[in-house]
C-alpha cells in the first residue's frame, strides 16, 4: 500500500513511527523507573518493618475490633461517652479556626508583598517567596514540637505552628490569584490617578476575594486534621485526649473520639465544600 | 463642577434604586461579617491563652535553645579538692574528654597548663580568660569590664566575689550570685560557675565540631575535603581496613550527628510518601472510573463509592496510621498504608470530579468508528484527563512527604521519631536544627522534584483542577 503513496505521504508516515517509537519507549522508561521505585521502596519497608508484613495484614481488623467488642459492651451507657469529649472537640475547632484567621491575614500580607503586579521591586518578590517557601515546607509538627519544648505543654505552639504553616501556604496560592487576575480594572483606576492602596483596595480585592475565601475554607478544613495532631504531641484538645485514652486502652472512649473526629471532618467537607460552591461556583 | 456630579449622581440613583439598595445592603452584610469575625477573634485571643506569650515565653531558654543549635561547647572542670586533676571535655560528655592516655587526642589550644603560680588559662574566643589557681578563679581582660575579678571560697566554703561588697551593681553585670553559686555569663558564649566543690567552665564556639567525624573518630584530625583526598592515597590510616571504606563508615556511624541512621530514617519517611502516593494513585484509578457517572450507569454502585471515598478520607490519616501501627507495627508499612488509604478517597473523588468534567465530543468521535466501550474509555476519556491525574498525584507527593514525617513522630518511625527523640534529650539541640534542615530540605526538594515532572510530563508545573 505504501508503493502507491507519493513520497511526501511516505515521510509523513515515517515522522509518525517514528514519533510512535519515541513515545512508546518514553513510557516505557517511565513504566520500568515506576516499578524500580516500587520495588526499592519495598526492599526498605520490609528491612525497616518491625514486623512481618503477612502479619500485619492477618492482625488488621483486630484493634478495630476489639474496639467495637468495648463498645457494644457498653450498651446504652455509651452515648455520655460522647457528648463527653465534645468540649474538647470544640476547643481543637478553636485552634484550627483562629489560627486560620491570623495566618488568613498575614497570607494576604504576604500575598500583596509577592505578586508581580502589585509590586516593581524584584527583591522584595523573591524574598517573600523564598519565605513563604520555608514557612510552608516545614511540617506543622516540627514547629509546635520545639514551641511545645520552649513554653510547656499548651494550646499556644499549635496555634503558632499552624499560623506560620497556613501564612505560608495560602501566601503562594494567593499570589497566584493576585497575579493571575484581569489587569484592566487596575489600568482603569491608574488612569484616573488612585493610590496604590486604592488600586488594590477597589480593583484587585473584588476580583480574588471569593477565590482567597474559598481557599481559606479549605484551610480551615485541612487546619481541623493539623490541630488534632498536633494535639497527639501535646497541644490540647480531642487529640492529647486520644492520645491519652489509647495509652490507657480504653476502647469505648477511643472509638467515641474517632467518631467525633470523623464526624468533624466529614461535615466540615461537606460544608466547605457547599460554601465554595456559592462563592465561586465550583467545588474545587 | 462637583456640585453638577451630585446632581447626576442623585438623578442615576432615582433612576436606578434597587442597584443602590442593593450595594448598600451588601455592604452592610460584609461589616456585620467582619465585626463578626473580629468578635471571635478577640474571644479566640483569651480562649487560648495568647495573652499569656508573654508570660510562657522564657527568653532564656529560647536563647540556649537556639545558641546551642548554631553552636558547640567545651566544658572544662575542676575539682576543689584535686585542683591539679582539670578534666576537658567536648559538651561535658564523659567519653570524649580531651588528654586521655589512650587516646590521641591532645589538649586544644586555647588551655594552657602552668605551674600553679602562673595557673592553668582557659582562653575565650572574645580574649577574655579565666585563670584556675589551687585556691582561686581569676576573671580577666574581659572587654567592656574595666577590671577583673577574683572567686574565692570563704571560711564555709561557699564561693564568693571578692571585694564584691565595694562594687556598684552595674559593675557586677554578667554576674549572677545565690548562696551555693557564683556564675559568671558575660555573653551566651562564655559562662564560668564556681560551686562549693568545683569549677565548671564552658566555652562556646560557633559551628558544629565534629559533624563529620566523631571526637573519637580516627579521622577526626582531618577535614572533610583531605579526608575525602586520603581515599586515593594507598597509605592506610587504620591497617584494618582501605581508606575509602573507613572514611564512609566513620562518617555513617558518626556519634555526634549519626548520619547513618538519620539518612536511614529520611529514607524511610520518603518510601511511605512515595510509596503511599502510588499506592493510593493505584487503587484511586480504577475506583474513579467506577464512581464517574458518565463511564458506569449503576447509580446504586457510585454512591457506595462515592461515600467509600468520603469515608476513605474522612478518616484522617491520623487514625489509620493509628489502627496500621497496631497491626504492622512501628515501620514504613504503617505509613504507606495510612497515606494509601486517606489519598485514595483524596484522589478518588477529584479523579473521579475530572472525569465527569471531560469533553464528550471526543469520546464521541471514538464511538462513531464503532469502537467498544472500553477503547473510547481509553482512547476518548484518558487522554484527556491522564495531566489531572499525574498532576494531582504529583501534587500529593509533596504534601505526603511532610504528612510522613507527622506519621513517624506518631509512632511510625522515620525521620519524624528521629527528631521527636533527639528534642526529648534536651541538649542534643545540634541535632534537632540538623534534622529539621534535613526536613526542609527534602520537602523542598520533593516541592521541586514534583513540579519539574509536571513540567516535562504535562507542560505546565501550577496544578490543574480541570
Amino acid at each position: 500500500m505504501s508503493k502507491a503513496l507519493p513520497a511526501n505521504l511516505e515521510q509523513i508516515e515515517v515522522n509518525l513511527k517514528k514519533l510512535t517509537n519515541q513515545r512508546t519507549r518514553s513510557s516505557l522508561l517511565g513504566i520500568a523507573i515506576l516499578i524500580l521505585v516500587f520495588f526499592s521502596g519495598t526492599l526498605v519497608s520490609l528491612e525497616a518493618n518491625a514486623g512481618s508484613f503477612g502479619r500485619g495484614i492477618a492482625n488488621f481488623f483486630n484493634y478495630p475490633r476489639d474496639l467495637f467488642i468495648d463498645t457494644f459492651e457498653m450498651g446504652w451507657k455509651y452515648w455520655p461517652r460522647v457528648v463527653k469529649y465534645i468540649p474538647e472537640l470544640i476547643t481543637t475547632l478553636n485552634i484550627a479556626l483562629f489560627s486560620t484567621s491570623i495566618g488568613f491575614v498575614l497570607a494576604v500580607i504576604f500575598a500583596i508583598f509577592s505578586s508581580r503586579n502589585l509590586i516593581r521591586n524584584k527583591r522584595v518578590i523573591q524574598f517573600t517567596k523564598f519565605f513563604m517557601d520555608v514557612t510552608r515546607s516545614f511540617p506543622t509538627l516540627i514547629i509546635a514540637m520545639v514551641f511545645l519544648y520552649l513554653m510547656g505543654k499548651s494550646s499556644l505552639p499549635a496555634v503558632i505552628a499552624i499560623t506560620i504553616h497556613t501564612a505560608g501556604a495560602l501566601g503562594k496560592l494567593f499570589t497566584e490569584a493576585i497575579e493571575n487576575c484581569d489587569g484592566k480594572p487596575i489600568e482603569g483606576l491608574s488612569s484616573v490617578g488612585a493610590t496604590w492602596t486604592q488600586k488594590i483596595r477597589f480593583s484587585v480585592l473584588p476580583q480574588v476575594l471569593p477565590l482567597f475565601l474559598s481557599y481559606g475554607i479549605l484551610r480551615l478544613e485541612i487546619n481541623v486534621r493539623e490541630s488534632t495532631i498536633l494535639g497527639f504531641v501535646g497541644a490540647g484538645g480531642i487529640g492529647e485526649m486520644l492520645a491519652a485514652l489509647i495509652q490507657w486502652n480504653y476502647g469505648a472512649d477511643v472509638l467515641a473520639c474517632m467518631f467525633l473526629l470523623v464526624g468533624t471532618i466529614i461535615a466540615l467537607d461537606y460544608l466547605s465544600a457547599y460554601w465554595r460552591h456559592n462563592l465561586i461556583g465550583v467545588n474545587q | 463642577m462637583s456640585s453638577s456630579l451630585a446632581i447626576e449622581r442623585d438623578n442615576i440613583r432615582k433612576l436606578f434604586p434597587d442597584t443602590f439598595n442593593q450595594a448598600r445592603k451588601s455592604r452592610i452584610k460584609g461589616q456585620i461579617i467582619f465585626f463578626l469575625i473580629l468578635i471571635y477573634l478577640i474571644i479566640g485571643f483569651f480562649t487560648l491563652d495568647v495573652v499569656d506569650i508573654p508570660k510562657k515565653w522564657k527568653p532564656q531558654n529560647a536563647a540556649m535553645f537556639v545558641l546551642d543549635t548554631y553552636a558547640h561547647k567545651d566544658h572544662v572542670t575542676m575539682k576543689w579538692e584535686n585542683p591539679d586533676d582539670i578534666k576537658i571535655a567536648f559538651e561535658g560528655n564523659y567519653r570524649s574528654v580531651y588528654g586521655r592516655d589512650n587516646l590521641d587526642k591532645s589538649i586544644p589550644e586555647w588551655f594552657y597548663k602552668n605551674s600553679d603560680n602562673i595557673g592553668n588559662v582557659i582562653e575565650f574566643n572574645n580574649e577574655g580568660k579565666a585563670i584556675l589557681y589551687k585556691d582561686r578563679v581569676e576573671i580577666v581582660n574581659f572587654p567592656k569590664y574595666e577590671r577583673d575579678f577574683t572567686i574565692k571560697l570563704n571560711t564555709n566554703g561557699k564561693p564568693y566575689v571578692v571585694g564584691s561588697e565595694n562594687l556598684a551593681k552595674d559593675d557586677l553585670k554578667g554576674f549572677r550570685i545565690t548562696e551555693n553559686r557564683v556564675e559568671f555569663r558575660p555573653t551566651l558564649h562564655e559562662r564560668v560557675q564556681v560551686y562549693p566543690k568545683k569549677v565548671e567552665i564552658h566555652r562556646y564556639s560557633i559551628g558544629w565540631k565534629y559533624f563529620w567525624f566523631d571526637f573519637s573518630s580516627p579521622l577526626e584530625p582531618y577535614s572533610f575535603f583531605e579526608a575525602l583526598g586520603l581515599t586515593f592515597s594507598k597509605e592506610r590510616v587504620v591497617p584494618e581496613m582501605s581508606n575509602l571504606k573507613l572514611f564512609l563508615t566513620e562518617i555513617k556511624d558518626n556519634e555526634a550527628f549519626m548520619h547513618g541512621r538519620v539518612w536511614w530514617a529520611m529514607l524511610e519517611t520518603i518510601v511511605m510518601a512515595v510509596l503511599g502516593t502510588m499506592f493510593a494513585t493505584v487503587m484511586a484509578l480504577p475506583l474513579s472510573f467506577l464512581a464517574a457517572y458518565n463511564v458506569t450507569p449503576i447509580k446504586a454502585l457510585r454512591f457506595t463509592l462515592r461515600r467509600l471515598f468520603d469515608t476513605l478520607r474522612g478518616i484522617d490519616f491520623l487514625i489509620w496510621s493509628l489502627i496500621f501501627l497496631r497491626a504492622f507495627g512501628p515501620g514504613p508499612f504503617t505509613g504507606i498504608f495510612a497515606i494509601g488509604f486517606t489519598d485514595t478517597g483524596t484522589l478518588g473523588k477529584l479523579y473521579s470530579e475530572a472525569i465527569e468534567n471531560t469533553e464528550k465530543k471526543q469520546q464521541e468521535g471514538v464511538q462513531s468508528t464503532g469502537a467498544s466501550k472500553f477503547l473510547q474509555h481509553r482512547f476518548g476519556i484518558i487522554p484527556q484527563i491522564l495531566p489531572i491525574f499525574v498532576s494531582q498525584s504529583l501534587y500529593y507527593l509533596e504534601s505526603n512527604t511532610r504528612g510522613a514525617v507527622i506519621i513517624g513522630a506518631m509512632g511510625a518511625g522515620g525521620i519524624g521519631l528521629q527528631f521527636l527523640g533527639a528534642l526529648g534529650t534536651g541538649n542534643d539541640f545540634e541535632n534537632v536544627a540538623y534534622m529539621a534542615i534535613l526536613v526542609l530540605a527534602v520537602v523542598i526538594f520533593m516541592d521541586r522534584l514534583s513540579a519539574w515532572l509536571r513540567r516535562i510530563l504535562i507542560g505546565t508545573d501550577q496544578l490543574i483542577v480541570r
